[in-house]
C-alpha cells in the first residue's frame, strides 16, 4: 500500500480491477459522448422536415437514399435516418432519466436528513408517507400521475422525481441513523456546533456514498421506466421522441417483417441500460466498506 | 389481532381516501372538469344541464364530497367511447386481465422453482452459471422491449404463435377463459410468458439463495447422514424450507403483476383492463380513466391489506411489534 493514495485514486483502481466494469464504463462514456454531441456526429438532422424524402421510407439497413446518404441502421415511416434518430432519442432518454434521478435524490436528501434529525413525529408521519408509497408498484405511480396530466417531458421527469424520491429518503434516512450515533457527531455536538453545521458538513458528507450507488442503478431504472411510458404513448411528446417513442413508432411496421424501425433503437436502450448497470454493480462493492480488506 | 386488523382497515380507508382526493385534484383542479366529464359533443343546453347535474357550479369542496358520495355509489360516469358506464367497463375487463396476470406467475413459480434449485444446487457448473445470467437480465432487460423481441421471433419469423389478441374463448361459470380451448392457449403463450420473465427472475434468485442456506443446515446434514436418497433430501427437505420466502414474494408482487400487465396487453392487444386505460389516454376518455385510478387503487390497497393480515396470522412478531410502536 503507498502512504500517499487519495480516497478518490483508490477507489478508482479499486474499479478498474473489473475488466467488465471498465467496458461498461468505456460503453457509457460513449453514449454520453454521441448524445451530447448528436448534431455533429449524426448523418442527418432527423427534425429538419427538408432533409427528409418520403421516397426513402422504410429501407432496410445498409440502403443508399435519394441524395446519397446511406441509412447504415435503415430508415424509418418517415424516410429518417434510424441511426440519427437514435442519438437524438439518446439526449432526450438521458436528460430525462440524469435530471428526474437528480432532482429525486435532492429531494430525498432533504426529507431523509430531516426524518432523521427531528425523529419523534415528523420522523413518523415521513415514514409512513414513504412507507405507503413504497407499497405501490413504481410503474403504478407514473401511470395515474401521467394519467392525470398528460404528455410532456416536464411531466415525464416529475412523474419520475414522484417515483422515486421515497427510495432516497428511505436510505438516507437509515444512514443518517446510523452515524447520528457516531462519535463524531458527538464531538460536534459538544463542540456546540449550530446544528445547520452538523448537518450539512458532518451528517450529510457521510449519508452520500450509499446514497450515490443507489442514484446509479436507479438511473437506468428511470430511462427503462420513462421508455416504457413513452411506449405506451403517455412519455413524451411526438415532436421530442425518445427511444421508447421511436421503438413505438417502429411496432406496426415490425408485423410486416421490417424489424429495424423497432430493433436498434431497442438495442440502443439495452446497451445504455446494461452499461450503467455494470458501472453501478462495481461501484456498489468499490464504495461499500464491508467488502474492504 | 382484532386491534391489529381495525388499525390497518383504518389506514386502508385512509389511503383510499388521499388517492382518491388526488385523483379528484388531477381532474377537477388542474383541468376543466367540463372538459373531463362531458362529452365535447353536448350543446350549450346540455352543457349547462350537464354541469349543475354534477354539481360543478359549487364550491370546490362540496364537489369533492359529491364526487365521494358518488364514486361510493359506483357511480364514476359514462364512457364517452362505448356510451355504457365506465365502471361497468373496467369490470368487464378484469378476469382477462387476472387470467394473464395468474398464468404469469404460475409460469414464473413452475420455472423459476426448479431452475432456482438447480442453481443452487450446483452454483459453479455452467447451468448455474447461466440460469443466474439469464436472471440478470431478466431484471434489467426493459419488459416492452422483450415483448417486442418475442413478437418478432415466434409470431413474425417463426409464425408458431399469433402476434396478438385474445382469440376465442370459452365460457366458465360465465366468465370468458382463454385456456380452455388451444387456439385461446396459443393466445395465451407469449403474452403470459412476457409478463411471467420479470417474476421468474426473481424467483429464481430467492430460491437459489434459499437453496444455498438450507444446504448448510444441520436438518440437511441429518438427513444426509440418515441414508437419504439425494432426491428426497432436495425435493422434501430443502424445497419445503424455501417455500416460506418464495409464498411471501408471490403474494406482495401479485398487485405488481396486475401494474405490469398494462405493458404487456397493450403490446400483445391483450382485452383487459390495462390495454382499456392505454386506449381510453389515447382518445382522452376521461371518465374511464377515473374509473380504472380508481378501481386498480382499491385492488391495490385490498391486496395489501390481505397480505398484511395473512403475514400478521403466519408471524406473530409482526403484530406485537405494531402494537409496540
Amino acid at each position: 500500500m503507498q502512504r500517499e493514495q487519495t480516497p478518490l485514486r483508490r477507489i478508482a483502481a479499486d474499479f478498474a480491477r473489473s475488466k467488465l466494469a471498465l467496458a461498461g464504463l468505456g460503453m457509457l462514456a460513449l453514449i454520453l459522448l454521441v448524445a451530447l454531441f448528436a448534431p455533429l456526429v449524426s448523418p442527418q438532422n432527423p427534425y429538419d422536415l427538408a432533409q427528409l424524402d418520403v421516397l426513402d421510407a422504410r429501407l432496410p439497413p445498409g440502403s443508399r437514399s435519394e441524395s446519397g446518404l446511406t441509412f447504415w441502421l435503415g430508415s424509418d415511416g418517415q424516410g429518417r435516418d434510424i441511426l440519427s434518430g437514435i442519438f437524438y432519442g439518446l439526449r432526450i432518454s438521458l436528460t430525462v432519466g440524469v435530471a428526474s434521478t437528480l432532482c429525486a435524490v435532492i429531494i430525498g436528501l432533504a426529507v431523509g436528513l430531516a426524518a432523521a434529525y427531528f425523529g419523534g413525529r415528523t420522523d413518523g408521519v415521513i415514514m409512513r408517507l414513504v412507507d405507503i408509497q413504497l407499497s405501490f408498484p413504481s410503474i403504478l405511480i407514473a401511470l395515474v400521475l401521467l394519467a392525470l396530466l398528460g404528455q410532456g417531458i416536464g411531466k415525464t421527469i416529475f412523474a419520475l422525481i414522484m417515483v422515486q424520491w421515497a427510495y432516497y429518503a428511505r436510505t438516507v434516512r437509515g444512514t443518517a441513523l446510523i452515524e447520528r450515533k457516531k462519535a463524531y457527531i458527538e464531538a460536534a455536538i459538544c463542540l456546540a456546533l449550530p446544528p445547520a453545521r452538523i448537518v450539512f458538513r458532518h451528517l450529510l458528507p457521510n449519508c452520500l456514498p450509499p446514497l450515490f450507488v443507489i442514484a446509479t442503478v436507479q438511473v437506468a431504472a428511470a430511462i427503462a421506466l420513462e421508455a416504457t411510458l413513452s411506449y405506451l404513448g403517455i412519455g413524451v411528446p411526438i415532436t421530442e421522441p425518445s427511444l421508447g417513442l421511436l421503438i413505438k413508432n417502429g411496432f406496426d411496421y415490425m408485423l410486416s417483417g421490417k424489424y429495424w424501425i423497432s430493433f436498434f433503437p431497442g438495442v440502443a436502450l439495452l446497451l445504455t441500460i446494461v452499461s450503467i448497470n455494470l458501472v453501478a454493480d462495481q461501484l456498489r462493492d468499490v464504495l461499500n466498506p464491508r467488502l474492504q480488506k | 389481532m382484532a386491534a391489529f386488523i381495525i388499525r390497518r382497515l383504518l389506514q386502508s380507508v385512509l389511503v383510499l381516501g388521499f388517492m382518491s382526493l388526488l385523483v379528484f385534484v388531477g381532474v377537477y383542479a388542474i383541468g376543466n372538469p367540463v372538459d373531463i366529464l362531458i362529452s365535447p359533443q353536448a350543446d350549450q343546453a346540455d352543457m349547462a344541464r350537464a354541469i349543475a347535474a354534477l354539481g360543478l357550479d359549487q364550491p370546490l369542496w362540496q364537489q369533492y364530497l359529491i364526487f365521494l358520495k358518488q364514486a361510493l355509489s359506483g357511480d364514476l360516469g359514462r364512457s364517452f367511447a362505448y356510451s355504457i358506464p365506465a365502471i361497468q367497463l373496467i369490470l368487464e375487463r378484469i378476469p382477462a386481465t387476472l387470467e394473464l396476470a395468474l398464468t404469469a406467475t404460475g409460469i414464473a413459480v413452475l420455472l423459476g422453482i426448479p431452475l432456482g434449485l438447480w442453481a443452487g444446487l450446483a452454483p459453479d457448473s455452467w447451468p448455474g452459471k447461466l440460469i443466474m445470467t439469464g436472471s440478470i437480465l431478466g431484471f434489467s432487460l426493459p419488459t416492452f422491449w422483450v415483448g417486442l423481441m418475442l413478437i418478432m421471433l415466434f409470431a413474425v419469423e417463426l409464425g408458431w404463435l399469433p402476434s396478438g389478441g385474445r382469440g376465442p374463448t370459452t365460457e366458465l361459470f360465465g366468465i370468458p377463459v382463454s385456456f380452455l380451448s388451444w387456439e385461446g392457449i396459443r393466445h395465451l403463450i407469449l403474452p403470459a410468458v412476457n409478463l411471467a420473465l420479470f417474476k421468474l427472475a426473481l424467483i429464481i434468485r430467492l430460491a437459489r439463495a434459499g437453496t444455498r442456506e438450507a444446504l448448510l443446515q444441520d436438518y440437511v446434514k441429518f438427513a444426509r447422514a440418515k441414508g437419504l436418497s439425494e432426491a428426497r433430501v432436495v425435493c422434501v427437505h430443502v424445497a419445503k424450507n424455501i417455500m416460506i420466502p418464495i409464498v411471501t414474494v408471490i403474494g406482495l408482487e401479485f398487485g405488481s403483476v396486475i401494474a405490469f400487465a398494462v405493458v404487456t396487453e397493450s403490446i400483445f392487444a391483450w382485452p383487459g383492463m390495462g390495454k382499456l386505460l392505454i386506449d381510453s389516454i389515447n382518445v382522452l376518455d376521461r371518465p374511464v380513466i377515473v374509473a380504472y385510478l380508481m378501481v386498480i387503487v382499491s385492488l391495490f390497497i385490498l391486496i395489501n391489506l390481505a397480505v398484511d393480515i395473512i403475514y400478521s396470522l403466519l408471524d406473530p412478531r409482526v403484530r406485537i411489534g405494531e402494537a409496540k410502536t
